[in-house]
């Protein structure tokens, strides 16, 4: 059951309670899809910190599915009609609770009148455009949803909702360069760093070296660390929420000149996403590898590089 | 803080055991739940421990220890897990990540421990992970890598760290040599490596490394290593690159002790089998080793000279137990070091002489025949380079060498190079401090010389003589001191040349230019005299006559051809010993020496005609009557009887001067007895007059008609009267004497017979 009423956010849960404890609600709305029983399901996280599983739709996808309403023992429903929409909405964090709809598809499934019975109606969004891909950030999110509204006058119009989410698979870039670099600090440290790639998608390896030409401090240790990069808003309101996904020590102690470390860090085992960029005009993720030395006083050298991270469609 | 150090460091030890014991049963229980998850996190945080750096490898090590099996469990799991995929990739990963650890301790470990478990997985022949591409070549190229990255880093820690605490470091690298060297044990016991691959790949890699890390504890360390742990018979075939490598190691290092070893276990190697001995002719191993030190030498200027001779100390030991027979190659170690020596100064270093001793030593131990040795052409030049005391010693193991085998030494051209060597005991050598010899000491080298004369010898006369006259011109170069000690063997040994001669009966008489008597005694003639000089009459003197000696005894089977020829010979001699007498011969004591000797060797004389044994005789009697002390004279004089009265069948037989002179010997005693009275108011005992009542009993048992019974009982008679005397002292000595010689005369009455007879008219 996904009954949750969207003005109350947070305490969706406490107040569903009340809710269904003080009015008891006219009648039960279930969203069935109809390849329900075969297609994905994925964990989604919910605002209250809490996952639920979901069905996994990509864009040009074909949803539909039955909504059926079954009034409460012995009541009727009186209603000024019944429909579903489809919404694809982006809501920021500062300004929670309003949101941005991209999408929104609508099909009306009843005309006014009263229904005494349980009742089913089918519906059919075909070859739907569903551009961007489900997002749970640190200040915005971007979901889909299936909402289905029973209007009626005085009492208040019946709202359920079905959340589902969305992924969008890219095919390998035919251009996909390494990325190379030689930094360093006069006569300091010198080094040369190699990335085998630009873009790596979410279950790629990243391999590499970092080639020392001159080491002159005492280096304790070398990080790699990934790094999320999501800025939100424009102008003068962006905002930009940097994470560190992962920190992955590449090499202790000290190496000398003419050293070669080795990189090879699995991406797998991190929660990352694709990279988006300008999403709506709300909102961009990137992601960045950031190369860290640290010396024996504990002074950080680094460096930071961006990287794609697309989605490739599993083989398996 | 420091006073500190140890205690923080045994806490750190607890904790850290403690931590990873934690990690490790919880790991454990996850593990056994199968969660995976949780098992790599308490893993992980188990592994954190290790990440400490306040740790001595020591307490590292025992760290290391209380987790290994947990790293075990995991990365030996994860192993297994991918056995699926091919081992080779596997291992390079590994050794490839194992870069990550720059840390040389922590770093050192962990790839300690990758060689060890990886040890049983390597794609070896016959090991279930070879095939499908994995070959032999992947597991050495594994365990090579692995080396050069622990070599690196074991030599890295030496940088590390603050100066002062250097020593410590060099002490704690130390005890961490041994994970590295383990690497190319784990290289020598993968069974694919067969010499092929070990001369293509594994030699030059590990030798690449051992150079270019320019460390001098770790070339050396390395370096021993490899020589130990591959199979000898894999040297032998790679003893150019081997070798190729040493001249290029640091200065500092070692490199004598390691080709020393390498020497030896080569050594050990021909020693174990005869039929690994034509492998060293066919790879030329001496050729190679003789070439290598020349390099090293080369190389390492600072070397000091002690650590060069070392090596060739090492080398010859080599090529004697190699190469026995090959004394051209002997030579030329010999002639290598001479080389090195050279443009040199005498050696100061004591520790260098030392080793040359040793190196002129060692092949006079193998051959154990001096004579081997002196064919070596570079051996004495090898002796010129050393001081003047220890060439003594060298010299004297020489001869001690040739007087314990009992070598003889049998040509004079032998001769000729022996005393070549051993001529620091011949004669002075320039700026020999004369006064620091020790005396014994010289005389007990003197006396060595003395004794290795004896042991030349040839059955040829010819070469005798050659030999003696070889043996004469070094001798005669010795000075004063010395030639009293050598020249009495090299005259015997020429003596002994006579009587060989003369035992031949003249079967060299026809030859052009023969050893004859006559030239031996010239030349005896000639050395003596050079005796007399030095100033040593009295062993002259005895030596002149022993040559006459001789003469005489040779007499008898000489033929007529030579007989003309000894008798001027002979009467030289004796000349010369009266020369000596009269004009060197001072102390009275030593004419009393010599005059007997001269009296003793002239009554066995029977060469002399008439004329000349009169002229020696006269002159021996004469210089007998001339003694200073009355009691000298008389026995003297009384001796001389025998000069008139030998024992022969040919022999002079001349009572009445044999009585001439008993009676002059009686005149002497009396004066001696009247001396005796005058000067302390007592006369002298009667030994005098006893020892010439055995004279006359002699001679009266020989029948001299002129030694009568009544002459024999008077002089018992006046005895007796000068025991009685009051003034006469009483020796029981010379009592007894008396007593003894009258019961000698009472036995031979009551024996009878024609001896009891003729003693019958006498009483006692």
């Amino acid at each position: 059951l996904n009954c949750w009423s969207e003005s109350f956010g947070i305490c969706f849960y406490a107040l569903q309670n009340y809710i269904i404890g003080a009015f008891k609600p006219a009648c039960n709305i279930s969203i069935t899809f109809s390849d329900g029983k075969t297609r994905k399901q994925v964990p989604l996280k919910k605002e209250n910190g809490q996952t639920a599983m979901v069905p996994l739709f990509q864009s040009q996808e074909n949803i539909a599915g039955k909504i059926s309403i079954e009034p409460v023992q012995g009541k009727k429903v009186e209603h000024n009609g019944i429909k579903v929409e489809l919404l694809g909405q982006i809501e920021m964090y500062f300004d929670r609770g309003n949101f941005y709809d991209f999408t929104s598809l609508v099909r009306e499934l009843d005309v006014p009148g009263e229904i005494y019975e349980r009742k089913t109606y089918p519906f059919e969004f075909s070859t739907v455009e569903m551009p961007y891909e489900t997002y749970n950030g640190v200040n915005v999110r971007l979901r889909y949803v299936l909402k289905v509204t029973i209007s009626r006058g005085y009492a208040g119009s019946i709202v359920e909702y079905q959340d589902f989410m969305v992924r969008n698979y890219t095919p390998p870039p035919s251009i996909n360069t390494s990325i190379k670099m030689e930094v360093g600090i006069e006569d300091c440290l010198h080094i040369e760093f190699e990335y085998n790639k630009s873009k790596y998608h979410l279950k790629d390896v990243i391999i590499g070296k970092i080639y020392f030409l001159l080491v002159r401090i005492k280096i304790k240790n070398m990080d790699l660390e990934i790094r999320r990069r999501e800025s939100t808003g424009s102008g003068a309101n962006t905002h930009v929420e940097t994470e560190t996904l992962a920190k992955f020590e590449l090499m202790d102690g000290a190496p000398v000149r003419g050293e070669s470390i080795p990189i090879r860090l699995f991406l797998s085992p991190y929660e990352l996403t694709p990279t988006h960029r300008n999403i709506n005009n709300k909102f961009s993720v990137k992601y960045y590898l950031n190369l860290v030395l640290v010396d024996e006083e504990d002074r950080r050298y680094f460096k930071q590089q961006e990287v794609t991270i697309y989605r490739l469609a599993d083989t398996s | 803080m420091i006073s500190d150090g140890i205690e923080d460091e045994e806490k750190w030890l607890a904790e850290g055991i403690a931590g990873i014991q934690h990690n490790a049963f919880y790991m454990h229980r996850a593990l056994d739940s199968n969660n995976l998850r949780e098992a790599l996190k308490y893993s992980a945080q188990l592994l954190s421990e290790l990440r400490t750096s306040r740790l001595s490898p020591h307490k590292y090590y025992d760290l290391c220890k209380n987790s290994v099996p947990y790293l075990l469990c995991t990365v030996g799991s994860v192993y297994i897990k991918s056995k699926e995929a091919p081992a080779k990739d596997v291992l390079k990963d590994l050794v490839e990540m194992c870069r990550g650890v720059q840390h040389p301790l922590r770093g050192l470990f962990l790839r300690s421990y990758l060689a060890q478990v990886s040890r049983d997985k390597l794609p070896d022949i016959g090991s279930e992970y070879e095939g499908d591409g994995d070959t032999v070549n992947d597991a050495v190229e594994f365990v090579l890598q692995n080396f050069a990255e622990m070599n690196k880093l074991w030599v890295r820690m030496q940088n590390q760290g603050p100066i002062m605490v250097k020593d410590k470091l060099e002490k704690e690298r130390n005890e961490l040599r041994d994970l590295v060297g383990k690497n190319l044990h784990v290289l020598s016991q993968i069974e694919g490596v067969d010499l092929e691959m070990y001369k293509d790949t594994v030699l030059p890699r590990v030798l690449e490394q051992v150079v270019n890390c320019k460390d001098e504890l770790a070339q050396y360390y390395l370096m021993d290593c490899i020589i130990q742990v591959f199979p000898d018979e894999y040297h032998l075939q790679t003893l150019e690159i081997l070798l190729g490598a040493c001249p290029q190691l640091q200065p500092t290092v070692d490199v004598k002790t390691v080709l020393s070893q390498l020497m030896e276990r080569l050594s050990n190697y021909a020693a174990s089998s005869p039929e690994v001995l034509p492998e060293f002719l066919q790879v030329e191993a001496f050729t190679k080793l003789s070439n290598a030190i020349g390099k090293v030498i080369a190389a390492q200027v600072d070397m000091p000279m002690v650590g060069a001779i070392t090596l060739y100390v090492s080398l010859l030991t080599f090529t004697l137990r190699v190469h026995p027979d090959r004394l051209d190659y002997v030579d030329q170690v010999l002639g290598a070091c001479v080389k090195k020596l050279s443009g040199k100064a005498k050696l100061e270093d004591s520790k260098a002489t030392k080793q040359v001793v040793a190196l002129l030593s060692a092949p006079l131990e193998k051959y154990s025949d001096i004579v081997t040795a002196l064919t070596l052409s570079n051996y004495p030049r090898v002796m010129d380079h050393l001081d003047n005391g220890t060439n003594k010693v060298m010299a004297m193991v020489i001869i001690q060498s040739i007087m314990k085998n009992n070598t003889r030494v049998s040509t004079a051209e032998k001769v000729e190079v022996l005393f070549e060597l051993i001529k620091g005991l011949i004669k002075d050598l320039d700026g020999t401090p004369t006064d620091e010899l020790d005396e014994e000491d010289f005389k007990e080298e003197q006396n060595s010389v003395a004794r290795l004369i004896h042991m030349l010898y040839n059955d040829d006369p010819e070469e005798m003589l050659k030999i003696i006259c070889t043996v004469r011109m070094h001798i005669m170069t010795g000075g004063s001191t010395r030639l009293p000690f050598t020249i009495p063997p090299l005259v015997f040994s020429a003596l002994k040349l006579v009587r060989r001669l003369q035992g031949q009966d003249g079967d060299v008489a026809g030859e052009e230019d023969p050893a004859t008597p006559k030239k031996i005694f010239q030349l005896l003639n000639q050395t003596i005299e050079s005796l007399s000089s030095v100033p040593s009459p009295e062993l002259a003197l005895r030596l002149y006559l022993q040559c006459a000696e001789v003469k005489l005894c040779g007499n008898s089977c000489q033929k007529a051809a030579n007989d003309c020829d000894i008798e001027p010979v002979a009467y030289e001699f004796f000349t010369q010993a009266f020369v000596l007498y009269e004009e060197e011969v001072a102390d009275s004591k030593a004419q009393v020496t010599a005059i007997h000797l001269i009296i003793g060797t002239l009554q066995k004389m029977n060469v002399f005609g008439v004329e000349n044994r009169d002229t020696l005789t006269h002159k021996a009697t004469g210089y007998s009557a001339k003694l200073l002390k009355k009691p000298d004279q008389c026995r003297a004089v009384y001796a001389c009887s025998h000069l008139f009265w030998v024992d022969d069948q040919d022999g002079i037989k001349d009572g009445e001067r044999v009585l001439l002179c008993l009676k002059r010997s009686l005149r002497i005693a009396n004066a001696a007895q009247q001396m005796a009275n005058v000067t302390r108011g007592s006369s002298g005992p009667v030994t005098l007059f006893v020892e010439i009542l055995n004279k006359y009993l002699y001679f009266f048992e020989k029948g001299n008609p002129q030694i009568t019974s009544a002459a024999i009982q008077g002089l018992v008679e006046l005895i007796r009267t000068e025991m009685q005397n009051d003034s006469s002292t009483t020796d029981p000595a010379s009592d007894a004497f008396f007593a003894s010689t009258l019961r000698y005369i009472e036995f031979q009455k009551q024996k009878g017979g024609a001896m009891g007879e003729k003693y019958d008219p006498i009483k006692v």
